[in-house]
């Protein structure tokens, strides 16, 4: 970090954490440009944005996970170098993270003492933390059953236990990463009463949320961060839901669509989905009785900041997952949970599948090309026969889809490892667009892609859309949606809060569904 | 079956655990901290070798003694510099060190010692005879008392009760004290305790430090109590026999002694039960009886008899992801 | 951990096994130096020993055709993804296989059928030794590793008591079973040659080479060019996209350590119907655990396997040879290279690839390759 000259008029102690002038770049990717973000001291601030806005980065700069290439920190009024979790920590910075950091067969009581036991015998450790703890759990409010192993907690519990981990090692300011994304509507008004009993007792709250309306409810200030920079900064009783959603989203809505004529109407339907839901490994309903219907020859966009069942909807339209409930509808089979689709038959019923995770899902890295070429398709006549596979036909076919796409290098024997982003991408596009599917699911197409192949990409998904396939596009860019899309769901929290057709979609109504509203219902 | 063979059974039984919960603690605090010990059996026979070499070299117990945990923890530490410090296949560099081991010792020894891999016997005055022998010679003719509780109990080396008191010393290191606590995490989830300012590498360290030391011990005692000269391979599957303990002790010491002893019961029983015939089974082979360990280890493992669970992050290389 | 570039294919599997080599052998002229005797002449007589006469040069290849099914079997179960360590119990189930057939069957059918019959035998054997691990992998969650080790010993139990038990011959001191009928032997190579007209030195070798060979043909094969094979590389080399073209991991490793545990178990006609004509102890001698080394310095690629097998084939004749002209040294030279092998080929290779990489990134020639791909 390099050290920037002092604020004018001296370091303000009225602020609990200054950090002005934080640049980080990953890559390309500038995910922090000279932000300048003030905490007042004893306050709850929310901190919002989108995926990619540069909230997290920023927060992990300030928690020291990664350290910033330019700006400087001020905790307290006291400039401070903070290059390791440790040093945050000393400083009385304290993190919640959004997936727990616990151990499971420990007690409650060990996890909170682990690195700070203040004693080598454990007895003594123990005795004297059960004692502070106590009266922290008085004084806060915060109850955990300090005894109980953690694998027998529930989720509210161990979000209350990472709490009073950061207490215990005398944090001032603590650091919310998305703290109600797994609990229960009960349990957030539990945690906002703990959060407010913390605040009015001296403590300084940051919370990483895309939850408008938590914020509206819980926080003192808000700051709204978009592409990396700052962009709302206010005290919230100066503002509303939807002036956060304006700020969160802030664009215009044709921007990059094409001036085309109207598209043309969607035809029958080609796969239909009713009461989807799934539940995860936690006991969290990731999708919650998801219904919906996808037509030939439409785009499907669905919006909404990542994490709010996107994912899960994906895997389970492509049979990679299989649903507690529902049912499904594709090409003239039926599918009830818990008997699910499987990826082979998804793709004989003439299913193609992009997934989000392109390095650990959509291509086999270590493989060249042209093995990568047949992922999912290997026992298509084309490929294979009696058991053996066809190399020059694949390898032919390989470089046609290089063509098509322009992929470059146009080197089928390249190793998929050693092609950039772009390239696989267009890659993974080649091989699913090349089946000519009737249905496709796209997760995240143009994550980590190059401008220029961006609009390639958009150019062949459109094209397939007019050929009469039918589209479900998920992305975290909203640009990208509403870009593509002829109609526009959008997620929250495992639900779809509203549909909307393209012609409808503005900022604000998007930004409230986005933000769990259901509000932005057509007129 | 009287007094004498009951006796000497139990006797027989201590003297062969002995070993073999040395190992099993070693490779307790190895996997506890999440690395995967393949390498027990190598860093034994090391030890036995360093201790026997030096022991007829120069003659001093506390020189061999020395020696045998000085090869050990090196050959630990280097299993920490493929496995902790980068991020090797801890399974492979187990399998390395048994190899080496294995050639190394018996290379090193016919250049040395001239007898084709074998050392001579260490001398008496380093032999580790009986702790109290004059218990055993007065009380030699008592019945029962003699037979049975002095020489099943009482007539061992010192190495023996060094290992028995061991256990609860390894128990309570772990379950008592800040270290255990926090090595007993590093193995569930390093990511925590790295993030709640601990070293993960630094803990993995000393538990590798730790596995050395009691591996080396494990190793001293074949030649110190046992044979007197180190032939090539003496450990014959002891380590691995060891490591099925520790799984069938499901990674917990008191389980793990518990384990060792009744391995160390069925390598006593094989060799007495020899022609003898029971009723209804007819005679037991003697290969089954020396099979029976790693058959019950197997049924373990494959969840019929309860179920053994391993510490989360075993075998798991940890990298700390920093930009 | 700094990130380096990833290392070029031709540099990944040439480059890097030769550098790997090159430091085991560096350290065991090491430990050659430190005993007293001189490594470049200890080289000599190696080379000498394993290929300076037909007689050394056939001990080589005998020697590698074991190894060539071990490697093999190891290299398979690696892109499957799993590592298995129970090669020396599969051969000597392979060996029991073989063996047990020939005394049963031997006196009553002629050669062609014997031997055909004799490598099933052996190859399903071993199969079923690394099956049931396999199965207790992939259906209870049993760690293949511990299970296969455990196996090892279970699988020399065996042998001991069906040797000491059944087996032997009633009478004789020796713990081996009757020697079986002609028609289960393999004819030996210089045998086959003499046929040819051919005079060549006596050995062990025997038709069982033809076997290796193509066992090894059929497995590149069968990964590079069958359909099983490729859904195989695919659930070793990621398992996130076998899930995402639905392929069921389960079955998966069934079939790689099935297909391994039967390729270990070919060392049976090798021992046991090649040379000794008789089931006896110990004719695996730890010939599993040196697949691993071969396999590891192979890459885990057949044409790899083979030729690592020769250079161990050569390290082991070499070194008998060495252990009778030079005083003071034994064969556990060689057993202590094999170690040096897989530690640097196996757990070091992390150490020295981004090294490498670096040292490669430096070459003018290699950089500008680099940028071309873009």
């Amino acid at each position: 970090m390099t050290k920037q000259p002092p604020l004018p008029g001296g370091p303000d102690p009225a602020y609990a954490v200054e950090m002005t002038g934080i640049s980080k770049s990953f890559g390309a990717v500038r995910a922090n440009s000279e932000v300048d973000f003030r905490v007042r001291a004893g306050r709850i601030h929310g901190l919002v944005g989108e995926n990619g806005a540069g909230k997290s980065t920023l927060m992990s700069i300030l928690y020291g996970f990664y350290s910033a290439d330019a700006g400087q920190i001020r905790l307290h009024g006291e400039p401070v170098n903070i290059r390791r979790a440790q040093d945050a920590i000393d400083h009385g910075v304290g993190m919640v993270h959004q997936h727990f950091m616990l151990v499971g067969n420990l007690t409650a009581l060990d996890n909170v003492m682990l690195g700070a036991e203040g004693h080598a015998l454990l007895s003594r450790a123990a005795a004297q933390a059960r004692q502070r703890l106590d009266a922290l759990m008085q004084s806060t409010g915060l109850q955990v059953p300090l005894d109980r192993v953690v694998d027998d907690l529930n989720v509210g519990d161990c979000q209350r236990l990472e709490i009073l981990k950061t207490l215990f090692r005398g944090a001032r300011v603590l650091i919310l990463d998305e703290p109600t994304a797994v609990l229960t509507p009960q349990e957030t008004v539990q945690l906002f009463e703990v959060l407010r009993r913390l605040r009015d007792q001296g403590t300084t709250i940051l919370i990483i949320t895309h939850k408008l309306k938590e914020v509206m409810a819980l926080c003192d200030d808000v700051t709204v961060m978009r592409g990396g920079r700052v962009v709302l900064d206010t005290a919230v009783a100066a503002t509303s839901v939807e002036g956060l959603a304006q700020a969160m989203v802030g664009r215009s809505v044709q921007m990059g669509r094409h001036g085309d004529a109207a598209p043309a109407a969607p035809g029958e339907p080609l796969l239909s989905a009713k009461g989807l839901s799934v539940t995860d490994a936690w006991g969290v309903q990731r999708l919650r009785g998801v219904s919906l219907t996808l037509r030939s020859g439409e785009i499907v966009g669905v919006a909404g900041v990542s994490g709010n069942g996107q994912s899960e909807l994906l895997d389970v339209l492509s049979g990679l997952a299989r649903p507690a409930a529902g049912t499904l509808e594709l090409g003239g089979q039926q599918y009830q949970a818990p008997r699910w689709l499987d990826p082979t038959t998804a793709r004989t019923l003439g299913l193609a599948h992009v997934p989000e995770d392109r390095y650990a899902r959509a291509m086999v890295m270590p493989f060249a090309a042209w093995e990568s070429a047949v992922l999912g398709y290997e026992a298509l006549p084309d490929y294979s026969r009696a058991g053996w596979m066809r190399h020059n036909a694949m390898r032919t076919a390989t470089a046609e889809m290089m063509e098509r796409f322009d992929v470059r290098p146009r080197q089928v024997d390249l190793r998929c490892g050693q092609f950039s982003g772009g390239n696989q991408q267009k890659l993974v596009l080649a091989r699913e667009l090349g089946q000519n599917p009737r249905v496709l699911l796209i997760g995240q197409p143009t994550r980590g892609v190059d401008i220029g192949a961006i609009e390639f990409i958009h150019d062949q998904v459109r094209a397939l859309r007019d050929a009469g396939c039918a589209v479900l596009l998920v992305s975290s860019e909203l640009d990208e949606i509403l870009a593509l899309s002829d109609r526009v769901i959008v997620m929250n929290q495992g639900v779809i809060t509203g549909e909307l057709a393209i012609g409808e979609c503005d900022v604000t109504r998007i930004g409230m569904l986005m933000a769990g509203s259901a509000q932005g219902a057509p007129a | 079956m009287d007094e004498v063979f009951w006796g000497s059974m139990i006797g027989s039984t201590l003297r062969v655990a002995a070993p073999l919960m040395l190992c099993a603690l070693a490779g307790l605090f190895s996997e506890r901290s999440g690395v995967v010990d393949i390498g027990l059996e190598g860093k034994m026979l090391a030890a036995a070798f360093a201790a026997a070499a030096t022991g007829v070299s120069t003659g001093s117990l506390t020189l061999a003694l020395l020696a045998a945990l000085g090869t050990s923890m090196a050959l630990s530490g280097l299993h920490g510099v493929a496995c902790v410090s980068h991020a090797g296949n801890q399974v492979v560099s187990g399998v390395a060190i048994n190899i080496m081991a294995v050639g190394l010792t018996a290379v090193l020894g016919a250049a040395w010692f001239k007898q084709g891999g074998q050392t001579p016997p260490v001398p008496d005055a380093l032999r580790l005879g009986a702790w109290w022998p004059g218990l055993v010679d007065a009380t030699r003719d008592m019945p029962f008392v003699g037979p049975v509780l002095v020489q099943g109990f009482l007539s061992h080396s010192v190495l023996v009760y060094l290992a028995l008191a061991l256990v609860p010393a390894v128990w309570w290191l772990l379950w008592r004290s800040r270290f255990g606590l926090r090595l007993r995490a590093v193995g569930e989830n390093p990511a925590m305790v790295e993030a709640a300012g601990v070293s993960v590498q630094r803990m993995r360290y000393m538990a590798l430090s730790l596995n050395g030391m009691l591996c080396g011990l494990a190793g001293a005692y074949l030649v110190l109590a046992q044979s007197a000269s180190f032939v090539p391979n003496m450990t014959a599957g002891r380590g691995f026999m060891a490591l099925a303990a520790l799984i069938f002790g499901k990674w917990h010491p008191v389980g793990a002694f518990w384990a060792c002893l009744l391995f160390g019961f069925l390598d006593a029983a094989a060799i007495r039960m020899q022609g003898v015939v029971l009723p209804v089974i007819g005679e037991v082979p003697v290969q089954l009886v020396q099979a029976l360990p790693y058959v019950l280890t197997v049924v373990l493992l494959a969840g019929f008899i309860g179920k053994a669970v391993a510490p989360k992050a075993l075998g798991i290389p940890y990298t700390k992801e920093r930009t | 951990m700094k990130a380096a570039k990833p290392l070029p294919r031709w540099a990944d599997l040439v480059l890097l096994p030769l550098l790997n080599l090159a430091l085991a052998l560096g350290v065991a002229g090491l430990v050659v130096m430190g005993i007293g005797q001189d490594p470049v002449q200890v080289i000599g007589v190696l080379v000498k020993g394993a290929f300076g006469s037909e007689r050394g040069l056939s001990y080589t290849l005998y020697y590698a055709t074991t190894f060539v099914f071990t490697g093999l079997a190891v290299a398979v179960a690696f892109h499957g993804g799993l590592f298995n360590i129970g090669g020396e119990g599969q051969a000597i189930l392979g060996g029991l296989g073989a063996g047990l057939a020939a005394l049963w069957l031997s006196p009553h059918l002629g050669p062609w059928l014997m031997l055909p019959i004799m490598v099933l035998s052996a190859a399903a054997a071993g199969m079923a030794w690394s099956f049931i691990p396999a199965y207790l992998q992939a259906y209870r969650g049993s760690h293949v590793v511990i299970t296969t080790i455990m196996f090892n010993f279970l699988a020399a139990s065996l042998l001991v008591y069906l040797l000491v038990n059944w087996l032997k011959v009633p009478g004789s001191m020796a713990v081996e079973s009757a020697e079986f009928a002609e028609s289960a032997k393999l004819p030996r190579m210089h045998e086959l040659l003499q046929h040819l007209g051919v005079e060549w030195a006596s050995s062990p070798l025997n038709a069982s080479v033809f076997l290796a060979v193509a066992a090894a043909v059929g497995v590149y094969l069968f990964l590079w060019h069958s359909r099983a094979g490729y859904r195989m590389r695919t659930v070793g080399a990621s398992e996130g996209a076998a899930a995402y073209a639905g392929i069921r991991p389960q079955r998966q490793v069934l079939l790689s350590m099935a297909l391994s545990g039967g390729l270990a178990g070919l060392v049976g006609m090798n021992e046991v119907a090649g040379v000794s004509g008789r089931l006896m102890l110990d004719f695996v001698a730890g010939a599993g655990f040196t697949g691993i080394a071969v396999a590891l310095m192979g890459r885990n690629h057949p044409v790899g396997v083979v030729l690592s097998s020769l250079l161990f084939g050569a390290l082991f004749q070499g070194g008998a040879e060495v252990a009778f002209e030079v005083p003071g040294f034994t064969r556990d030279m060689v057993v202590a290279l094999q170690g040096f092998i897989v530690l640097f080929s196996g757990a070091m290779s992390y150490v020295m690839a981004p090294w490498l990489s670096r040292a490669l990134a430096a070459l003018p020639a290699v950089r500008t390759k680099e940028v071309a791909h873009g």
